[in-house]
């Protein structure tokens, strides 16, 4: 049996990690595949958190985050399509004004 | 080394279940591409493969043979890593989802460990949803396949190919759920054992699936066609279309591979075919007549018999040879199921199991030898507009039917 | 070290490992490959913390259609390799130092809150689907429909967004 704090650790450092990856890449897709990875973490904390205290809730809000996270994925992909195909590029430095 | 056997004894039991099916499942892709071309042939009034061994039987392993020892180019500019992944990761797929599938209800005793036909026991309780996963996570390596090879053919064919795949991925899942509301599990024992009809002492095959959800099979099927990528709705892999589609610059062995995990993947929707709407392992004959038993052995022993005399008269003395020893390997497996009735008991499920899934790999063979392809937007257009609602309704027609009439 | 413990390292040293190689790789594919890994290996974990329906579910949405909608946007973007561009490099190593303080903070505060947390849980206990699917029903059904709809306006609004204007 797998203490709950080894989940709770993992789910940390996986977040820092995502945080890592949203500050330091250039890409706006990689950004937003870090903000995913983000998502994921808080998922597993909230699944362990399910399992110590023998309630499903913490699963039923996973599903809540898994539809939210498609939903939000759909519109955020949409939108990074116009944005390459006005600014030409996929580079975030590139987006920061608001003239082309 | 005993000692050291008995304490992982689950494991090597595991290990070695592995082995032999991943066997067993490799020969019979390779002998299912023969029956195909023979089947094709024989629909197109001509032979087929039969030089290569007596009847063409040697055909798969010449076709190995050059698959293993053609030239195996890679083209300039592909990018490397995701060049190798894409056949590596359809074949493993595939080949995961072979270990789901249970092939008899009854394991074996064996030194007192319990022994499943199949890799695991039949009891899993997320069955049929963790094959629908690994059929969701198939779509990569059509994707990663048309990406990576530095071509716009192949770009545009893995695109096309893998939209079709994840559009009738949907309308396969919805029309699944029937048949879960049915039988109340994603368990596929307690779906195969929903079907089993003790109400009606008559026939057996009153209580498959097949009768309520008639609707859902044909989702199925339809869906599970498609998704599998074979004809009709082949065109991004067709040869005069796009090339060849996603695999265009794959050449000999990791083209084999993705030959492999495609039939490999019909064998696995024939099985969920079977197992969902036509009964898995039930006879469709009553319990009580126990004559129907001696079915393995009334196949075997005649047919064993035909390829005795066919082998006699055969022309090349390969043949000569060939044919009769498989003959008599087919009469001596019927003489042994007639001689010890406990084994004959014991094969009934996954005989009956194993028939239900030949008959569906000759429905996809005979569709492949009959009908012509789709074009592209008739396909996406039949799988989102009309597929897909079909499923639906049928949902809500199966919902509706067990809150009006229990479950029936 | 039971057998579970060693199952859970092996998939958290995967997970971690996938997690870093979406910082390291240059292509945003292999980025995206990486975070496919990640996936898979937490959808292990959930079936290690008896959350199979969980698990089951993070491969076939998460890993079977929100990657394969990322991917897509690759391909179709023709996104190539990051360029490297001359941001400040003096940014780097505090605000790695930063992240790690983050994350640490977050683990030591979830780590002390887990004391306070009633363990009633036996361990290896299943999630029934049933159960899961009851309470969705009907103590959480508002949130459900709401869901839905919220899925009916993301997919109005992907269409909208990526529809090219014919003038």
């Amino acid at each position: 049996m797998v203490p709950t704090n080894y989940y709770i650790v993992l789910s940390a450092i996986l977040f820092g990690l995502g945080v890592l990856a949203f500050v330091f890449k250039r890409n706006v897709i990689t950004i937003f595949m870090s903000i995913e990875l983000m998502l994921n973490a808080v998922n597993l904390a909230f699944v362990a958190f399910s399992q110590a205290t023998g309630k499903l809730d913490g699963q039923i809000f996973v599903l809540f985050v898994i539809v939210v996270a498609a939903a939000e994925a759909a519109v955020g992909l949409g939108i990074i399509i116009l944005i390459a195909r006005n600014r030409k590029s996929l580079n975030v430095e590139r987006v920061d004004l608001l003239k082309l | 080394m005993i000692p050291f056997l008995q304490a992982n004894a689950e494991l090597i039991i595991t290990v070695v279940k592995i082995a032999l099916l991943m066997f067993i499942v490799l020969t019979v892709n390779a002998y299912l591409t023969w029956f195909e071309r023979k089947v094709v042939a024989h629909m197109q009034s001509r032979w087929g493969p039969h030089r290569v061994g007596p009847h063409g039987l040697l055909q798969p392993l010449a076709d190995g043979v050059k698959f293993l020892f053609k030239e195996d180019p890679t083209p300039a500019g592909v990018d490397k890593f995701t060049y190798y992944l894409a056949p590596l990761l359809a074949l493993a797929l595939a080949l995961t989802s072979i270990a789901l599938i249970p092939f008899g209800p009854d394991p074996i005793l064996l030194f007192g460990h319990k022994i499943y036909l199949g890799i695991v026991s039949p009891d899993i309780n997320i069955g049929i949803l963790g094959l629908f996963a690994i059929t969701a996570l198939g779509v990569y390596g059509v994707a990663l396949a048309g990406w990576s090879s530095n071509s716009k053919y192949s770009l545009l064919g893995g695109l096309r190919s893998s939209a079709q795949m994840i559009s009738y991925e949907l309308a396969l899942t919805m029309s699944v759920v029937g048949v879960l509301l049915l039988a109340g599990s994603f368990n596929l024992k307690d779906i195969i054992n929903a079907q089993f009809n003790p109400r009606h002492p008559g026939l057996g095959i009153l209580g498959w699936n097949i009768f309520p959800q008639i609707l859902g099979f044909i989702c199925f099927f339809i869906a599970a066609v498609a998704e599998t990528n074979r004809v009709p709705f082949d065109l991004p892999e067709a040869e005069s279309e796009l090339v060849a589609g996603f695999h265009t610059e794959y050449a000999s062995f990791k083209f084999a591979m993705f030959f492999i995990a495609e039939y490999t993947s019909m064998i696995t929707v024939s099985a969920l075919c079977s197992i969902l709407f036509f009964g898995g392992w039930l006879s469709p004959f009553p319990a009580s007549w126990t004559f129907t038993h001696y079915l393995p052995s009334l196949i075997l022993i005649p047919a064993g018999l035909w390829v005795i005399w066919d082998g006699i008269h055969y022309e090349t003395i390969f043949g000569k040879i060939i044919l009769p020893g498989l003959g008599t390997a087919f009469v001596a497996i019927g003489a042994v199921l007639l001689a010890l009735p406990v084994v004959n008991l014991y094969i009934q499920g996954p005989f009956w199991l194993l028939s239900k899934i030949f008959v569906f790999l000759f429905v996809y063979v005979w569709m492949r030898g009959t009908l012509p392809r789709f074009r592209y937007d008739q396909l996406m257009a039949f799988g989102w507009k009309f597929l897909l609602p079909v499923s639906i309704a049928n949902v809500i027609i199966t919902a509706f039917a067990i809150l009006m009439w229990g479950a029936k | 070290m039971t057998p579970q413990l060693a199952v859970f390292f092996v998939l958290a040293a995967i997970a971690v490992l996938g997690a870093a190689s979406l910082i390291l790789q240059k292509h945003p594919i292999h980025s995206a490959l990486s975070l496919i890994v990640v996936m898979v290996a937490l959808a292990g974990l959930y079936l290690l913390l008896g959350a199979e329906f969980v698990a089951a579910v993070q491969i076939i949405v998460y890993g079977g259609a929100i990657m394969v909608l990322f991917i897509f946007v690759i391909m179709l973007l023709n996104a190539g390799v990051e360029e490297h561009t001359s941001i400040s490099k003096m940014a780097g190593p505090p605000g790695l130092l930063l992240t790690v303080a983050l994350a640490g903070f977050i683990a030591a505060s979830l780590v002390r809150s887990t004391s306070t947390v009633q363990s009633t849980m036996q361990s290896g206990q299943i999630a029934s689907t049933r159960d899961l699917s009851s309470m969705l029903f009907k103590d959480f059904v508002y949130p459900f429909e709401l869901t839905s709809f919220l899925i009916l306006v993301a997919v109005l609004g992907a269409i909208v967004l990526a529809h090219r204007e014919r003038n």
